[in-house]
């Protein structure tokens, strides 16, 4: 057995068999050719196939990584189109009668040998997205199609790193982990990891390279980083016991399903779902959540490329109500600005834009964006049990200009003979310091409370949510940050106001009993953890 | 001829990503030529790797130059893509 260890990036085990990540190695011979403008003709035909092949990639990389990730690719299609590089492969082909992927190979080296003699690392790099499209074109030059994995057996993949192309072209159904010997948490194959619920390990280091050999049986465990080549009886046995710990967790959160979240002693809590679109209806149904404690309105607007209309909105948030079939469904009002930026809002670029202009502070200065959500969304009320939830709270007057506006269209709906619903609940989420400070005056005028722990985290804690570099500072267990909860949960429930939480810290269980101790009513997590956070609640003991 | 001075603002110079967007931006205005002239060289904006070869950084300035199809419409696109540091 060896032994080697790099960085997990996402918990999980697996044992199986290794295979290592082969490049295929293009060796480029010289011939002469006659005809010149035929070996044009084959070389446009790679190029077209080449380029083909990348679109597919970019729509993989798309669903798969996110569009910023992706977006390598669309600059490889352009690479291809370039006309020096062209021009240089052309020319070469006629000037010396030789053959297209002789001509590649050379305006490669040539273009490569560029980049790598500049004086910037980053350029330096870019040799290397030379190499790749240039061998991809060689590759349809030779006609081979891309390769795939020859076993039906699942494998761990072993690689000193993957290129994005190459995580996305590997058949998902084959992988058990991936081992990388170099790489960065941030890398395609650790997003990658992350998305597939798989064991990866980067960094591994060189001599593990040198050490895996394809076929060999090895054991991964994500959670510590170690990688067990031919593990002895006792490892083997010991990692596939804590391989099946994990399939109980699983398969006991399956069980959980439909029971309730109660804790040993009796006191009940809602658990609901954050969602950010349509899409995600199923995930919050499959995973059994009370309700939608917040559904992101953004997504609206983010794909549009013009303001949604009423009745689209209207549509999207009567389909959302319908489909919970009379659970409660938590809507929050456009939360753009900051990290999240829309083209046709034409919003100024801020030295803060935390701190900017964002969410009810565009609503209150533009009410006819305002007006149009509130009026599809109060139409829409007439489907099922909506709650609207308003963002970025400071002052008691702008949640007084919120009902004022509220109570306008409403109005005008009556006036129009339009039906909505009586019970429409009011709430505003407490993730400004001011707001949490001021909660017993704002609980009077609200239904409820919905604390959004990760601005709240930023703005008490003065960390910027988007600056790697404070990250260091951010303890999202802040005592500040506790009892600043703590407290908007006491007025809360002096006016007769229910709170929850929506905040990413809602599905941390060492705090589900912290939580439940505060009297918090409800607390809203990714569809994934409604079960992980259930099985904390139905642990816990308050009565202790 | 139209042109205008303008001037990098992205931290990390025009690497991959702006060097991509201006030749995508350039590439749909086929009746126009567009050369870019910076650090002395002069740099056809259609072709992405000779954007990227120059290795322009921050600060660098950079004069566009716009000839034929609607110069005006293309120039204004093009120092406003910089100007905005390509949306980063």
């Amino acid at each position: 057995m060896t032994t080697f260890s790099g960085k997990g990036v996402y918990g999980a085990v697996a044992l199986g068999k290794v295979s290592v990540f082969k490049r295929r190695e293009t060796t480029v011979k010289m011939l002469h050719v006659d005809d010149p403008e035929a070996e044009k003709a084959r070389l446009a035909a790679a190029k077209a196939a080449a380029a083909a092949q990348l679109q597919e990639i970019y729509d993989k990389a798309l669903k798969e990584v996110g569009e910023a990730n992706a977006q390598i690719f669309e600059i490889h299609m352009m690479m291809i189109e370039d006309d020096d590089y062209n021009e240089s492969i052309e020319s070469i082909i006629d000037t010396q009668s030789v053959n297209a992927e002789y001509a590649v190979s050379l305006t490669a080296d040539n273009f490569a040998e560029m980049f790598a003699s500049m004086d910037d690392a980053y350029m330096q790099a870019r040799s290397a997205d030379v190499k790749d499209i240039s061998n991809r074109i060689i590759a349809c030059l030779s006609d081979e199609g891309t390769q795939t994995a020859g076993s039906d057996e699942k494998v761990i993949i072993c690689a000193d790193d993957l290129a994005p192309s190459e995580t996305v072209l590997l058949d998902k159904d084959k992988v058990l982990a991936f081992v990388t010997a170099h790489g960065s948490s941030n890398s395609h194959t650790a997003i990658l990891a992350r998305n597939m619920n798989i064991p990866a390990i980067i960094g591994a280091g060189n001599a593990f390279l040198a050490a895996v050999k394809d076929g060999v049986f090895a054991a991964v465990d994500g959670y510590t980083g170690e990688i067990f080549l031919d593990p002895d009886d006792e490892t083997r046995t010991r990692l596939e016991q804590k391989q099946k710990a994990d399939e109980e967790k699983k398969r006991l959160l399956q069980e959980l399903k439909g029971k309730e979240n109660v804790t040993l002693d009796g006191t009940k809590i809602k658990i609901f779902a954050n969602i950010g679109g349509v899409d995600h209806i199923g995930a919050v149904l499959a995973n059994d959540a009370g309700g939608i404690g917040l559904f992101r309105s953004e997504f609206l607007y983010l794909e549009s490329s013009d303001y949604p209309t009423e009745e689209q909105q209207f549509a999207a948030y009567k389909k959302v109500l319908e489909s919970m079939a009379g659970k409660k469904v938590i809507i929050r009002t456009l939360d753009i600005g900051a990290d999240k930026q829309v083209d046709y809002f034409n919003l100024a670029k801020e030295e803060n834009p935390a701190l900017g202009f964002r969410a009810i502070r565009i609503c209150l200065t533009r009410p006819e964006i305002f007006r149009t959500q509130l009026r599809a969304l109060y139409r829409a009320s007439a489907f099922g049990e909506l709650g609207i939830m308003f963002p970025m709270i400071t002052s008691v007057s702008e949640l007084e200009q919120i009902k004022q506006i509220v109570n306008e269209v409403k109005g005008e709906l009556t006036a129009e003979g339009i039906a909505f619903s009586d019970n429409v609940e009011l709430g505003i989420m407490i993730e400004t310091p001011a707001a949490a400070v001021i909660s017993d005056r704002l609980a009077p005028l609200v239904d409820f409370f919905s604390v959004g722990t990760n601005d709240l985290t930023q703005y008490t804690l003065a960390c910027d949510r988007q600056n790697a570099a404070v990250e260091q500072f951010v303890d999202t267990h802040h005592e500040a940050i506790l009892r600043l909860i703590e407290m908007s949960a006491k007025n809360a429930h002096a006016h007769g106001a229910w709170i929850g939480i929506c905040g990413e810290l809602a599905a941390d269980t060492t705090l589900t009993e912290t939580f439940l101790r505060m009297g918090i009513d409800e607390l809203s997590v990714s569809p994934s953890f409604v079960l992980k956070v259930r099985d904390a609640v139905r642990r816990t003991d308050l009565s202790r | 001829m139209l042109s205008r001075k303008v001037s990098i603002v992205n931290a990390e110079g025009m690497h991959m990503r702006p060097a991509g967007m201006i030749a995508k931006a350039v590439k749909a205005h086929p009746d126009s030529e567009v050369i870019l002239k910076a650090d002395g060289k002069d740099i056809k904006a259609k072709a992405v790797m000779q954007i990227m070869a120059a290795g322009l950084k921050k600060g660098t300035e950079v004069e566009i130059c716009v000839s034929g199809g609607d110069e005006q419409a293309v120039l204004d696109e093009l120092a406003g893509m910089f100007e905005d540091g390509f949306g980063e």
